[in-house]
């Protein structure tokens, strides 16, 4: 299930027809990268999630990734602008969005820019271009066409001009709004993709529309089709594994959605925020016809009050946010440990701080997690590394919140956030379900807070529970929860919160290595890097050398074992999407450095020696850039 | 299912509640503080409604009002300085069948808490809502609130607060979906007793401030309305306030008021002195929120899974030729 498919990188040359080749010789590739490129709104993004559950039916695996601007509305034509999709394709599971794009689709040549200038693409990728702004009334565009063209022959890639706007003028009045499926069809040719799925796909994608939009879309695509079957000198096959399971392809907020609903919670209090809202959107969607519901507060701190209002009333609440959304949330989160009332908080990370990157990924909330909120509060905080992760992450969430009474952080990022891929359908079993509230009377004599002599546990009184009626409070208090400041009874309540964590650590299983249990070095990652890690590691061991990785999903408490497996190797380190002071920087030195988060905490914690390399661009980071990482941090 | 006689006697006997029922902790207010009026006010609103202390919940801020759970033999919610309404309302939506009521400060709900107060009544959920308002910070020992009065000299205004005071009758009778608000005083215990009845028989948000004095901070601030009883203007109409004539002969003060009048208790609201005591505005056709969002529905696990699975069939890519032929696109 861990295997991550090795996935060399194909020599360039070798995809390259041989001159004068069939056209209809397809080349067999172990994978390619693809990358959809327009101005908002062009429909790029339906034209590469079709591309992905194409591939994924006919038994590829894939990773796409979504390409978004910052703003809403930027202007066309813009190098800002570019807007997109990449999808990543191959034989076996593909567990990241991978290196550099093979092959690129713009609609313009300016968003085409935007790629290029960002480094996105691979030297003598493949470009198909919108040809139309060589014929375009405005002296400029063309120009600005004509020079960006000869550019890129120059730059060395492999520029094919391509007539969409002639030919889906043809079809449909508003060509902008077609272009994309004559382009999933111009894909699925060079791809050798099956067109009777891809001609289902767009049923099913424009299912809610009227029958004439599916008609006019499945006619695009055939002549899309048709064109490259033509025009194109060059065809890939990427080999498949067939499906043999149901598959579900959906993006990590709708995977936490659809875990919210598999959760049994009944209640998700939000406020918009990027990139969490799209799970809000979806549970919006849906989570009425079973009887759930989305509150949205007027604000951040309200929205967690309503959810462990809810929480309190026997009905344990998610609240759903991005970084400047959590930071909001942190007094009330300190209410729910104090009072221990359950609460799942699921903080779908972006750039920090302050306003930062919303659209962008970081990895830099970990410590407000672990340690935010004032006072001693101790939490339980989880990481999601993958899309099916997103799923199961969420029930045993709430699991935990309401065995043990407290806060449960789940951290996932705006990667996972629209990053699709493929897992097996889940098979719904009851035990997922919240039990239904307690209503029974409580026993004579019970108290309110019967702290569990050994793991701190209490059971919850919840009203409607005759004889169990006492005031919760945020206040220090004792077992009957009563104010109480006396010093005893404070360090009693915090003796016993904290407990909590340990009696939760005994239960969590080691996690295992990825690779040699021993070895010259040992990688250690959290959240949506575990793919790219893990490539990168297999692709290291096949070099022969002596690296494995570690992936945690527990932060805090985290796992027994660990520290076992720390010293079995020779130098550990971390690799994180947030901040970490640069060596080369004047002056910074061992006294002064600031660690990534994940390596401060393992630092403190076992007192070993961890070093760790860190980039926050925003984006995830390569496996090629990791492959680098490793190599330099042997060498050294 | 039938039950003797005598049993039915039995029951009815265990299940009506007495005014001890209701009664938690010693208070710890100071002697002469309003909230020990507002707190005998509604444990006798508890018995004479027989409210099921378990099915109760009284939820509230931080501040010196903020503790009246602690004093009450109900279900309470003592949580943090301002969010007492979204506290409130998650438990409501949870779970509509409690009884559910605020009591927050003048700081809780006017300062630190504003943004949801607004939203509150907005949402209108079933709630009974008490503003304790003595215009000033008590717990804190003494700082200017948004209801002191201009002028008033404390630990953060030594030489007197800056600005004019918020008045929060007008701007609750201000906001959209506006269902219930009244004005009582810690003095007329009688009235005060009766406007928070009127509150908890409405259904909706019933905003009820209740101005009240705080010996400690502010001692002489109503001196003078206590002298003159003509200095409180009662609210009286068919449905709203009726005044036993004992009450009527005291307070000779007094102004027919209809509560559908929404205009003319904005007028009303915005008096000061003499202060306007009574219900100022009802309407019960506005809609709750609980009820829009159709709180409080049974779920079963089969429910659930039937949801669940359906929602998994949009997103499910099958092998050839194993597509269950009965699937909803």
């Amino acid at each position: 299930m861990n295997e991550t498919m090795t996935m060399a990188p194909a020599a360039s040359a070798g995809r390259r027809p041989a001159p004068g080749a069939s056209p209809n010789e397809a080349v067999t590739l172990a994978e390619h990268i693809v990358e959809v490129i327009s101005d908002s709104g062009e429909g790029a993004q339906r034209c590469g999630q079709s591309l992905g559950v194409i591939a994924a039916k006919m038994g590829n695996g894939i990773w796409t990734t979504e390409i978004i601007p910052a703003e809403i509305q930027p202007p066309a034509r813009s190098v800002a602008g570019a807007s997109g999709i990449r999808i990543r394709m191959g034989s076996g599971k593909v567990t990241n969005g991978g290196d550099e794009t093979d092959l690129v689709v713009a609609f313009n040549e300016q968003a085409l820019l935007g790629r290029v200038h960002a480094g996105e693409l691979k030297a003598g990728c493949t470009i198909l271009l919108e040809s139309m702004w060589r014929g375009h009334r405005d002296p400029k565009i063309v120009a600005s066409y004509v020079e960006t063209v000869e550019l890129l022959h120059k730059g060395g890639f492999r520029v094919y001009e391509v007539p969409l706007e002639d030919a889906c003028s043809k079809l449909v009045a508003d060509s902008r709004r077609g272009k994309n499926m004559f382009v999933l069809g111009i894909l699925c040719s060079i791809y050798s993709l099956d067109l009777d799925l891809a001609r289902d796909q767009i049923a099913v994608t424009f299912g809610k529309k009227d029958a004439k939009v599916i008609t006019v879309s499945q006619g695009l695509l055939d002549a899309g089709h048709a064109w490259a079957e033509t025009n194109l000198d060059f065809k890939y096959r990427i080999p498949v594994v067939p499906v043999t399971e149901p598959l579900i392809v959906v993006n990590g907020n709708t995977a936490l959605g659809l875990g919210v609903l598999a959760s049994g919670m009944d209640i998700c209090a939000m406020y918009p925020i990027t990139p969490a809202t799209s799970t809000s959107h979806y549970l919006s969607e849906c989570f009425e016809r079973i009887g759930g519901l989305v509150h949205q507060a007027e604000d951040e701190i309200a929205a967690c009050a309503f959810a462990v209002g809810a929480s309190y009333a026997g009905k344990c609440a998610v609240t759903i946010t991005s970084g400047p959304g959590y930071s909001l949330k942190q007094e009330v989160i300190g209410l729910a440990i104090m009072a221990e009332i359950p609460l799942v908080v699921i903080n779908v990370q972006r750039g920090g701080p302050s306003t930062g990157q919303p659209t962008k990924a970081e990895q830099s909330d970990l410590l407000a997690s672990c340690f935010g909120s004032h006072g001693d509060a101790p939490k339980v905080v989880m990481a999601v590394s993958g899309i099916e992760d997103c799923f199961y992450a969420v029930i045993t969430a709430r699991k935990i919140a309401e065995i043990f009474n407290t806060v449960v952080v789940l951290l996932s990022d705006a990667n996972l956030a629209t990053a699709q891929q493929p897992f097996p359908r889940p098979q719904f079993t009851e035990d997922w379900l919240a039990p239904p509230v307690d209503q029974t009377p409580v026993p004579a004599g019970a108290l309110p807070y019967d702290w569990d002599s050994i793991t701190g546990i209490a059971r919850r009184f919840v009203p409607g529970q005759p004889g169990g009626m006492h005031t919760l409070t945020g206040l220090a208090h004792d077992r009957a929860s009563h104010v109480a400041y006396d010093p005893t009874t404070n360090e009693e309540g915090l003796r016993n919160r904290s407990l909590k964590l340990a009696a939760l650590q005994k239960t969590l299983k080691t996690p295992s290595v990825f690779g040699d249990p021993e070895g010259d070095l040992l990688i250690v990652g959290w959240g949506s890097t575990r793919g790219a890690i893990e490539e990168a590691v297999a692709r290291a061991r096949v070099d022969g050398l002596k690296v494995s990785s570690l992936h945690l999903t527990f932060l805090q408490p985290m796992a027994s074992g660990i520290r076992e497996i720390l010293h079995r190797f020779k130098r550990v380190m971390t690799i994180e999407m947030n901040w970490s002071d640069r060596s080369e920087d004047e002056l910074i030195d061992e006294d002064n450095r600031r660690y990534s988060a994940l390596a401060l905490m393992l630092r403190s914690r076992f007192l070993v020696d961890i070093d760790c390399w860190s980039e926050a661009r925003g984006q995830p980071i390569k496996p090629a850039t990791i492959c680098r990482v490793i190599r330099e941090k042997l060498s050294s | 299912m039938t039950m003797p006689v005598t049993q039915c006697l039995l029951k009815l006997h265990e299940d009506h509640h007495n005014l001890e029922d209701y009664q938690g902790g010693v208070p710890r207010w100071c002697s002469g503080c309003g909230d020990n009026a507002i707190l005998a006010a509604v444990q006798r609103l508890c018995r004479d409604e027989d409210l099921s202390p378990e099915r109760t919940v009284f939820v509230s801020g931080i501040g010196c009002s903020s503790r009246f759970p602690h004093y009450m033999k109900t279900y309470g919610f003592h949580g943090i300085h301002g969010r007492a309404f979204p506290v409130a309302e998650g438990i409501k939506m949870a779970r509509p069948d409690l009884t559910v009521f605020v009591n927050t400060g003048d700081g809780d709900c006017c300062s630190i808490g504003a943004g949801h107060w607004i939203h509150a009544i907005r949402y209108n959920m079933n709630m009974t809502v008490m503003l304790h308002d003595n215009h000033v910070y008590g717990l804190t020992k003494k700082q200017a609130s948004p209801t002191s009065p201009i002028g008033f000299k404390s630990n953060t205004t030594p030489r007197g607060s800056y600005l004019n005071a918020l008045n929060p009758l007008t701007v609750t009778l201000g906001v959209q979906n506006v269902s219930f608000v009244a004005q009582a005083v810690d003095w007329v215990p009688e009235v005060l007793y009766d406007i928070i009845s009127a509150a908890y028989h409405h259904r909706g948000f019933s905003f009820v401030r209740i101005i009240q004095r705080c010996p400690e901070f502010l001692p002489k601030m109503f001196e003078s309305w206590l002298a003159d009883p003509q200095k409180t203007l009662l609210l009286t109409h068919a449905n709203g306030l009726t005044l036993t004539p004992e009450l009527s002969r005291t307070y000779k003060n007094q102004l027919a008021h209809d509560p559908s009048n929404i205009d003319r208790a904005r007028e009303i609201a915005s008096g000061e002195d003499p202060i306007p005591v009574g219900i100022l505005y009802r309407n019960p056709e506005v809609p709750c929120y609980e009820d829009v969002r159709h709180a409080g529905q049974m779920r079963t696990p089969e429910h659930i899974r039937v949801g669940l699975e359906a929602e998994l069939d949009r997103f499910t890519v099958w092998p050839k030729n194993a597509e269950p032929a009965q699937r909803a696109v």
